[in-house]
């Protein structure tokens, strides 16, 4: 049978099958025919047909960012242009779930693709994924489960959206499972906005599930913890968002839009140095932070306080992530997740350094 | 107390040799309108009168208020008797800029689905006045001139027997099952002097709001307008006259809700202001028990401040509140809406984004200070395209996001 719609993946090194991380600075390049999330599809959808599979490492897109994509755009150039029986149709990425550098390579990848080629390119990722807040306006993205157990969905998802997208179909994000674009558009509702009103009204008095037309954008406004009246007796701990993280980023936290926090010991440490630790944090020249780590988070000078005596004890450990471009749903989450953690050793007092 | 409103309607209007309703057809006699209306006001130096019906290729611009003639029949005092009204016409008034925010009608094509009166078949009166009149005094005859004329175009209906007849009850005299929940409907009335006002029996608004009103009095014509507000969210007299969150109040009373009145308030310009009397507000609605509120509005920006402050403070005290507003996304939709946000804000009705384009085609017929056309707001000066087509926002067109909720038109997140 004919395939109906002729499709480009766009995949990352590891889903690709190249290899981990190992891979991560693999070049673009394409592949005939599908590879890992488009022999899924072909299977779900048997009238599509993978044409090329597109692949390039997370970090080679990451850290070259503008060099990859005009890589990708030329690679694709010969079979996106393609007319009659070789028209590609649309170009689908991912899904890339919760992967933050993943998120940003399908974001960036089509946001490009359709901006050159004029063709519907799609991605799906986790709402919370940090390349959402980046992409999500100009890129149709499926919403898609956090991690790889829900792959099937997620293409799934996916495909159905770039049918209805290439058929310039009205969409819902509702419907049809996609995180909106966060645009205000204008539509012909069945009631005036008076029987609107009213039906609104009556549901909300008889306690009844409604929609509001317009959500109110909500600031969070964070409360301050009352002062400690004892400092004395009190157990400190240090967290940053500036990402100092021992040498080597062990736990590979993002240099932006970090998808994770660190726990490191303090335990008979003194003051950070250049040998011991750095910074992972891509928003700022790293140069002083590197030369100086305490520059950023002053365990030196918290050590001196703690001899002292102007408080009791510093916490064993440290947490750290990198404040920069992190989704402020995420943010919470790791807050949340610190706090609980500090509750739980009997920590009091938090000095929480930024950039 | 009862009211009636005799409704007619007309299968065309024309101009005749006489002015009068025959066989459905409306005539009128514009040259002995015109001189009742120079007769009545010495500010007024002639009065262009033409007809717009719907369907036609048409656009009226600077239109500046909405008017829908009629007549009250018999009764003593405002909201008792019989009003007829002419249900399908409407007098529109235009003439030059005066507040620079004067609106587009379109009797035909894409722009005819967003205005109610692109549907009415249109008595247009384009006014000129005396050199050296204040704007004010410029507003003033202009919107005298449009009630007036809807007087006389009204006393046609007089001895007529009208299509149908609504009879409207005061709530007291129409006691309802006591499970029902009593809803109030507080009316926002633009009233902030230089070119914002509305009228109460002819008293600017400013003097004595908020306070209750016997809805009876509304449906009988009690509020006009003197708005130079942007089109697409004034309200103007006609909407006054046909205030459809009224009307739906009425239709639901005794069988969805218990009907608990009316209070008229305030949009104040100073937060103080604002403040003080959205406090008097929600006492007046809670002296009213009412268990819910429709809240209705006018104009944009500072306004939004009153509509929040009146839903946080009725939410803190217990009563729901669903608030009808349009939105100022700007002409990308990416934009925050409102000028203000109350979390409590959780039943909004959104009458749509004021700041959407559309492109109006163009007409054979102008109406209206053409010269004017690229100082409304909503257009700008590369608004008219060479072949007559015009682009604007919805902004520039009379009623588009009518915040009384009259139209269909909302808003959804994409």
């Amino acid at each position: 049978m004919a395939s109906q719609y002729r499709v480009v993946y766009s995949l990352n090194q590891f889903f690709a099958g190249l290899g981990g991380e190992d891979k991560a600075y693999q070049p673009p390049q394409l592949l005939e025919g599908p590879r890992g999330p488009g022999l899924l599809l072909e299977k779900l959808f048997p009238h599509m047909e993978v044409a090329a599979t597109l692949v390039v490492g997370d970090n080679y897109l990451a850290e070259k960012t503008e060099t990859a994509l005009q890589e990708i755009l030329a690679l694709l150039s010969p079979s996106l242009t393609a007319e009659g029986a070789d028209k590609i149709h649309f170009l689908l990425a991912g899904p890339a779930f919760n992967a933050g550098r993943y998120g940003i390579a399908c974001g960036a990848i089509c946001q490009a693709v359709q901006e050159r080629f004029s063709i519907p390119a799609l991605t799906a990722m986790y709402p919370r994924n940090p390349a959402v807040a980046v992409y999500r306006k100009d890129v149709l993205i499926a919403r898609a489960g956090k991690d790889v157990m829900a792959m099937k969905e997620a293409v799934q998802r996916m495909a159905l959206l770039a049918i209805k997208q290439f058929n310039g179909e009205e969409l819902f994000p509702d419907r049809h499972n996609y995180i909106p674009h966060g645009r205000r558009k204008n539509y012909f509702a069945e009631k005036t906005g008076a029987t609107r009103a009213c039906d609104m009204l009556l549901l909300k008095l008889g306690g009844q599930a409604f929609n509001t037309e317009y959500l109110m954008p909500v600031f969070d406004r964070v409360q301050p913890a009352p002062p400690i009246h004892d400092m004395a007796r009190a157990r400190l701990a240090l967290v940053t968002s500036g990402g100092i993280v021992p040498r080597g980023n062990p736990d590979r936290i993002e240099a932006a839009s970090a998808s994770r926090f660190g726990i490191y010991s303090l335990k008979g440490l003194l003051r950070f140095s250049s040998e011991t630790h750095q910074t992972a944090h891509g928003g700022y020249d790293p140069t002083f932070a590197n030369a100086d780590p305490n520059r950023i988070l002053p365990l030196d000078a918290v050590r001196e306080l703690e001899s002292e005596g102007a408080f009791a004890s510093l916490h064993d450990f440290y947490y750290a992530t990198v404040g920069n471009g992190t989704s402020v749903a995420n943010a919470e989450e790791y807050g949340r997740e610190i706090a609980k953690l500090l509750l739980a050793d009997g920590v009091q007092a938090v000095i929480l350094t930024s950039t | 107390m009862t009211f009636e409103r005799g409704n007619i309607a007309v299968a065309d209007v024309r101009l005749g040799e006489q002015t009068e309703l025959c066989n459905g057809v409306l005539l009128v006699d514009k040259k002995r309108l015109a001189e009742f209306l120079l007769s009545r006001d010495d500010n007024i130096t002639s009065c262009l009168i033409s007809l717009a019906r719907p369907g036609d290729s048409t656009r009226i611009l600077c239109v500046k208020d909405v008017v829908q003639p009629g007549c009250k029949v018999w009764g003593q005092g405002p909201g008792e008797g019989r009003r007829h009204v002419l249900e399908n016409v409407a007098i529109v008034t235009c003439g030059k800029i005066v507040g620079y925010q004067e609106g587009i009608i379109d009797m035909s094509g894409t722009g005819a689905l967003y205005s109610p009166f692109s549907r009415t078949f249109n008595v247009v009166l384009d006014i000129a006045v005396v050199s050296g009149l204040t704007p004010h005094q410029h507003e003033e005859t202009i919107r005298n001139a449009g009630l007036v004329a809807a007087d006389f175009l009204g006393e046609t209906t007089r001895a007529l027997r009208p299509d149908t007849i609504q009879t409207f009850s005061a709530q007291e005299d129409q006691p309802v099952s006591s499970h029902l929940p009593r809803v109030v409907y507080i009316y926002m009335l633009l009233s902030q002097g230089l070119l914002h006002d509305t009228y109460i029996f002819g008293r600017n608004a400013r003097e004595g709001l908020p306070r209750t009103i016997e809805p009876l009095m509304l449906l009988d014509g009690a509020i006009t307008s003197g708005n130079c507000v942007s089109a697409c969210d004034k309200n103007t007299t006609w909407h006054h006259q046909n205030n459809p969150v009224l009307r739906e109040l009425f239709r639901r009373h005794g069988r969805d809700l218990d009907f608990g009145g009316v209070v008229l308030t305030t949009e104040p310009v100073s937060l103080a202001v604002k403040e003080s009397s959205a406090q008097k507000t929600i006492i007046l609605v809670r002296e009213l028990q009412a268990k819910g509120v429709i809240l209705s509005k006018e104009g944009f920006g500072n306004p939004d401040a009153d509509q929040m402050l009146l839903t946080r403070g009725l939410e803190q005290i217990g009563i729901k509140v669903v608030a009808i507003t349009d939105e100022f996304a700007g002409a990308d939709g990416f934009s925050q809406s409102l000028a203000d946000s109350a979390m409590e804000a959780d039943g909004v009705v959104s009458v749509g984004n004021a700041n959407e384009r559309v492109l109006l085609p163009p007409m054979e017929e102008l109406l209206g200070p053409i010269r004017d056309l690229s100082r409304l707001a909503g257009a700008w000066p590369h608004s008219l395209h060479k072949d007559g087509s015009l682009e604007v926002e919805l902004q520039a067109i009379i009623g588009a996001t009518n915040e009384l909720g009259m139209q269909r038109l909302s808003c959804r997140e994409v």
